[in-house]
């Protein structure tokens, strides 16, 4: 063993037995989440507010998974869009062509986006910064482009129409709504536990590194491309997922969900939340949610609105509200301990 | 799987008629392309930022020329508008707006320019309306159109490449030889040497990005008359010149006007062969290029 290795052996276990400890109070605090949120149905009879946690599961499964590369590996994609369309497009059509159970579309429409991912993510984790973000945004417009020019499979700019057959399986009837309500929170929670447990590893920690200094982490041995590779395909596995509970949600696919304007709200919602904290995107995706109608309510207007809230967050606030909550925690910590 | 229609491109390819109508409008596309990336990439090439919101000013300059034209009737003028507009707008959004995010990540800059692409289309639809606009073509042009080995060439197609190719030139020759380009290229190069210099670099910036807005601008006065009109018109034009400084190099104009002419004549003879796979071509183009030279045809900076 050489002295660089024994060193990394004795730095590992470190992090793991934090690790540990952190571990059982996420699942914790998951299993609270979860709680919560599946008694909701028994307390209000409210579709709409339903509606709004359906929508947010599969916002914030996508924000989130955008935050693994945009917060903690510094991968700024401006096409992660593309797999939130992927998942739609793709459980959507197997559906409706094959007729399989649910949970087989479901892991087939992930093992389809792991293949796409990884051939794309091949040829963009080599590129830096700008580049990146904007040969990602150019395979976004591919899939977009080509969702619009097949019209024989996906039905072109009027979208995957007729409904996605949901057969029930193990007692689970996604036709019904509460089901589908209750069935997309446990994704959610289930999805960010497991971001959680990738940014919490001893590999989200080599990201982040790769974030702060990519030169110095191949230096001590990390394949810099190769753990890129990995983060951008397990992101965009759970983007997918957001995808597939869209498509559930809505019955169908539209090239909206590969659209650009997708990726930027991914963007803008990491943003507004703030990207330096794990659960800093879900809250901006609640927010942007309900910015969204509230302003499409008001007026038909609605990028200029948008584009206004977002010059205020980008050139005046400079970061987003976790961050804000985050600081003033901290300060406030601070504070009392020199009192104390 | 893909729709190949190989006859139609050696069939087109046999015949001199057809290979003039499809190069000029390879050319047409690939000079409208260049216009827009060469302002793309010379922003890029001195403030180290990508205009994501550059198609905006191609938006603009077409909207701009429709309007004046309606009002004068001058072709000249409309274009004059098209190009003098969009330069203003560029200049006016660099110093109030671009010019706080220079220093601070990528993603602040996405942002920023995501933030007007929104505000930009929202304001033509409440301008100018949702609907598709034509501003028809000059009287000057509805002239009968020249054939050229059997080829159709209208005269509108002649000028607008010449339009593109002076600009190439007296872009590529301004830079190399005169005192301005020098330093333009000194700024690029070096910013902080060139202001304790005593030269205003706040001003080469903003004079830079009004440059390249009125480039756009000017592509977009002149695809007015050829092309329809809309809001978000802007967008596809943004990717495909995004693609062409990709292939190019950033930072060259060189390498933006061979890469647009590559994506043109892409563009023009692959919608004979593969009809619904042309802008896969492009994309597939640019993963060649950017997998065997990742940075770009003339690129000379590690990407």
């Amino acid at each position: 063993m050489t002295e660089l290795q024994a060193e990394q052996a004795a730095v590992v276990p470190r992090i793991e037995s934090q690790s540990q400890r952190s571990r059982y109070r996420d699942v914790l605090i998951a299993l609270v989440a979860f709680a919560v949120l599946a008694i909701l149905p028994m307390l209000t009879g409210s579709k709409a507010l339903l509606d709004f946690v359906i929508r947010c599961s599969a916002f914030g499964l996508f924000a989130t998974s955008l935050n693994l590369l945009v917060g903690f590996t510094g991968m700024v994609s401006f096409g992660h869009g593309m797999f939130f369309g992927l998942g739609a497009y793709g459980f959507g059509l197997l559906m409706q062509r094959t007729g399989l159970p649910v949970p087989v579309g479901f892991v087939a429409t992930l093992v389809i986006t792991t293949l796409i991912a990884a051939a794309i993510g091949a040829i963009c984790v080599r590129l830096k910064e700008i580049y990146f973000a904007f040969v990602t945004l150019a395979f976004q417009m591919l899939i977009h482009s080509t969702i619009l020019s097949w019209v024989s499979l996906t039905g072109g700019d009027q979208g995957l129409r007729g409904g996605i057959p949901r057969p029930a399986f193990l007692g689970i009837d996604l036709s019904n709504h509460v089901h589908l309500y209750i069935t997309s929170c446990a994704l959610l929670v289930i999805g960010l536990l497991l971001m959680r447990q990738i940014a919490q590893s001893p590999f989200g920690y080599t990201l982040r590194m790769i974030r702060d200094n990519a030169t110095r982490a191949s230096f001590i041995g990390i394949d810099v491309w190769r753990a890129k590779l990995t983060i951008f395909v397990l992101a965009a596995l759970f983007a997918s997922t957001g995808g597939i509970i869209m498509a559930l949600f809505v019955s169908g696919a539209y090239p909206e969900f590969a659209y650009w304007t997708i990726s930027g709200e991914g963007i803008f919602i990491n943003m507004l939340g703030g990207v330096t904290t794990f659960l800093g995107p879900m809250v901006g995706t609640v927010l942007l949610l309900i910015l969204n109608d509230t302003v499409t309510r008001l007026t038909e207007y609605y990028g200029i609105v948008l584009g206004i809230v977002i010059l205020f967050f980008a050139i005046g606030l400079r970061k987003g509200l976790m961050d804000f909550v985050v600081e003033w925690y901290a300060r406030r910590r601070a504070g009392t301990g020199e009192r104390g | 799987m893909l729709p190949l229609d190989i006859d139609a491109l050696t069939g087109c390819l046999a015949s001199s008629a057809c290979l003039v109508t499809q190069t000029t409008s390879g050319f047409i596309i690939g000079m409208l392309l260049f216009l827009v990336a060469v302002g793309l990439t010379l922003i890029f090439g001195v403030l180290k930022v990508v205009n994501f919101s550059h198609g905006a000013f191609y938006m603009f300059g077409a909207y701009f020329a429709m309007t004046a034209y309606q009002f004068t009737g001058s072709f000249a003028l409309a274009m004059l508008c098209g190009a003098a507009g969009t330069a203003l707008l560029g200049l006016i959004f660099e110093r109030v707006f671009m010019s706080r995010v220079y220093g601070s990540d990528v993603l602040m800059q996405l942002l920023v320019c995501y933030a007007f692409v929104l505000i930009f289309d929202d304001v033509v639809r409440m301008i100018w309306g949702p609907e598709f606009k034509s501003m028809g073509m000059p009287a000057a042009f509805q002239v009968a159109p020249l054939f050229i080995a059997g080829g159709v060439v209208p005269p509108y197609y002649l000028l607008l490449i010449g339009v593109a190719l002076v600009v190439a030139v007296v872009l590529g020759l301004g830079l190399a030889r005169t005192r301005i380009g020098k330093v333009i290229r000194a700024a690029a190069h070096n910013p902080g040497m060139v202001s304790a210099l005593g030269i205003n670099t706040g001003l080469i910036y903003g004079g830079v990005f009004a440059l390249g807005g009125m480039l756009a601008g000017l592509a977009g006065a002149l695809a007015a008359p050829v092309r329809s009109l809309t809001p978000g018109m802007g967008f596809s034009v943004l990717i495909e010149s995004f693609i062409v400084t990709v292939i190019g190099g950033m930072g060259s104009i060189l390498g933006a006007l061979i890469g647009a002419i590559l994506i043109g004549m892409i563009r023009s003879f692959g919608s004979l062969g593969f009809p619904l796979f042309t802008e896969g071509l492009m994309y597939l183009f640019m993963v060649i290029v950017l997998v065997s030279r990742p940075t770009g045809l003339f690129g000379k900076e590690v990407a």
